[in-house]
């Protein structure tokens, strides 16, 4: 189910209801099943984001490297709160849970990039070299 | 000492089927191809005393020896590459640096329990780690340690490497058993257990990555030499990931047995800025905390962290020094629990829930003094009382940071606001 889910994803961007009927029909399930696989795992959006996911690690080891500072930056920089995306679809920020980065906090992903050791400074310049 | 599990990481292009080979990579498969039967293999890592290193450390020859020999069912290895335990990166660090060990380990655990396919479940979020690890296991293919007749000797595997979608609870067994089978990640009841009744009802084994990636090196070597490792009961060597306030963060492999004091001070540099050790969680978030005054003695195995009240857990020691709000830290952990709870058992769905809440409100300045005590309740009320050990996981670190740090939990109540950090 997930690899189709998946390649879904990849082609409709996110998996809305019409996505959701389609997977069902192709995978000979209900929609309620897939719905359900969906609506459970973090990684599946069933609203549109932005072309810049950015996530944000706000677990207890990236917490006491900082995090908190680099979440307040970007939300201030991009004018909007966690879990919501910018009027431009250019940017959307979530604030997620445990990375397996926790050396190397705080870290933050940008789509599928992994970003570590973050500093005010370099969370700056990333932003800027997203176009 | 001699590195077991990190031999390879450092080395150039590590990750490769040239550096693993010319390190002596698949020599261990080769053995077992040569002059080892399946139950020859399952003996010699019963003799090695390895342990799961997934958090649970049950014992993994012995698990292997829990699936039937006659079932007329297909057999599966599962390797649990889902690391998402908090405080924890040491998975990952073996995929994306040795992810040959892990492979060569799935050949051997799948060989001795007579398996043909195996799958690793790899957390989605490691997309990088993802890519190291399908071209390893392409690169396998090509050499002909996957695939048809194996080495010749007709014994056939294919290994399918499976993206996670971002859920905490599918690195529990069951959890991932079914997140596998195409649906939410909810844990099964157990027994039956996996080894009977596994993946699609048939014969599974599920092992962590740690664990596989053991496997070459104690085949290779012998099971005695790793037996010579560690303590009575705590063979070998173990990965620790270390995070938080600590001078030199990373992934350590310690000899089991170790004592704890000195690896935090020597091997990983002490508390920076020079300030004092507060509290440290050495087995990932869902393990209870230790004051700094009640690690002078712990060794680093299994039974000595048990002793101190705590377990070893997955090895991911988070550091807290003096600064840290531990009421802050408790209502983090709390809020990680109750983000990932699967819903499935009423009293961790609700349970975690409320915890979190309550530990926001005295953090807040809003709590009242029979607030510890309902925290106590509620977590005592999780405790045993759910399908899988996440309930236990939230419960347990939970009751810890208010029964080492109830002083700092009631000045919270008592001053309406938080004692620690100006900012709360």
């Amino acid at each position: 189910m997930l690899p189709v889910l998946y390649l879904a994803q990849a082609e409709f961007g996110y998996l809305g209801t019409d996505a959701i009927e389609y997977v069902a029909k192709i995978m000979g399930v209900s929609t309620a099943r897939v719905y359900g696989v969906v609506t459970f795992y973090t990684m599946l959006n069933m609203k549109p984001i932005g072309r810049h996911h950015i996530q944000v690690c706000r677990t207890l080891p990236c917490a006491l490297a900082g995090a908190e500072k680099i979440t307040a930056l970007i939300k201030a920089k991009l004018g909007i709160d966690a879990g919501e995306t910018t009027s431009d679809g250019k940017f959307s920020l979530l604030e997620v849970e445990c990375l397996a980065s926790c050396g190397t906090g705080p870290m933050m992903q940008v789509n599928e990039d992994y970003h570590e050791n973050l500093t005010e400074e370099r969370v700056t310049e990333i932003l800027q070299s997203l176009k | 000492m001699e590195k077991i599990l990190l031999r390879n990481v450092d080395a150039p292009e590590s990750h490769t089927l040239a550096a693993y080979r010319s390190r002596g990579g698949y020599r261990a498969l080769e053995k077992v191809a040569r002059e080892m039967s399946p139950a020859r293999v399952i003996e010699e890592v019963k003799a090695s005393g390895l342990r799961g290193r997934g958090g649970a450390g049950f014992p993994t020859g012995m698990k292997w020896g829990f699936v039937p020999k006659d079932s007329p069912k297909p057999k599966y290895v599962v390797c649990n590459a889902d690391e998402s335990e908090p405080g924890t990166f040491k998975d990952r660090l073996l995929i994306e640096k040795d992810p040959h060990a892990i492979i060569e380990g799935t050949i051997i655990a799948a060989y001795s329990i007579g398996s043909h396919t195996a799958f690793i479940y790899i957390r989605g979020e490691l997309a990088y780690a993802s890519q190291v690890l399908q071209k390893a296991i392409d690169e396998s293919y090509q050499a002909g340690y996957l695939g048809k007749s194996i080495l010749g000797t007709g014994y056939d595997l294919d290994v399918v490497l499976h993206r996670g979608a971002g859920a905490y609870i599918c690195g529990e067994e069951t959890g991932l058993l079914s997140s596998l089978e195409g649906g939410k990640g909810w844990p099964k009841v157990k027994p039956p257990f996996p080894a009977t009744h596994g993946l699609f009802g048939c014969p599974t084994v599920v092992n962590n990555v740690e664990t596989l990636a053991a496997l070459p090196w104690i085949i290779d070597q012998g099971a005695a030499q790793y037996a010579a490792l560690g303590t009575e009961k705590s063979k070998g060597t173990k990965l620790f990931s270390v995070s938080g306030h600590i001078r030199k963060p990373g992934v350590y492999e310690v000899e089991m047995g170790y004592p704890f004091k000195r690896f935090l001070e020597e091997d990983c540099g002490g508390v920076p800025n020079g300030r004092h050790l507060k509290g440290v969680i050495p087995g990932g978030a869902s393990m209870p905390v230790l004051r700094a005054d009640e690690i002078g003695e712990v060794r680093m195995d299994y039974e000595s962290f048990q002793a101190a009240g705590t377990m070893l857990g997955s090895g991911g020691v988070i550091v807290m020094d003096e600064t840290t709000c531990m009421v802050k830290a408790a209502w983090n952990i709390a809020r990680f629990f109750a983000h990932e709870s699967c819903g499935q058992c009423s009293p961790c769905r609700e349970g975690c829930h409320w915890m979190e809440k309550i530990f926001w409100r005295v953090e807040n300045g809003q709590g009242e003094s029979a607030d510890l005590d309902l925290i106590l309740n509620i977590s005592g009320n999780i405790m045993g009382n759910t399908i899988c050990p996440f309930g236990d996981a939230a419960a347990m670190p939970a009751a810890a940071f208010i029964k080492k740090y109830r002083a700092e939990f009631e000045a919270h109540i008592a001053e309406k606001r938080c004692v620690i950090s100006a900012s709360g």
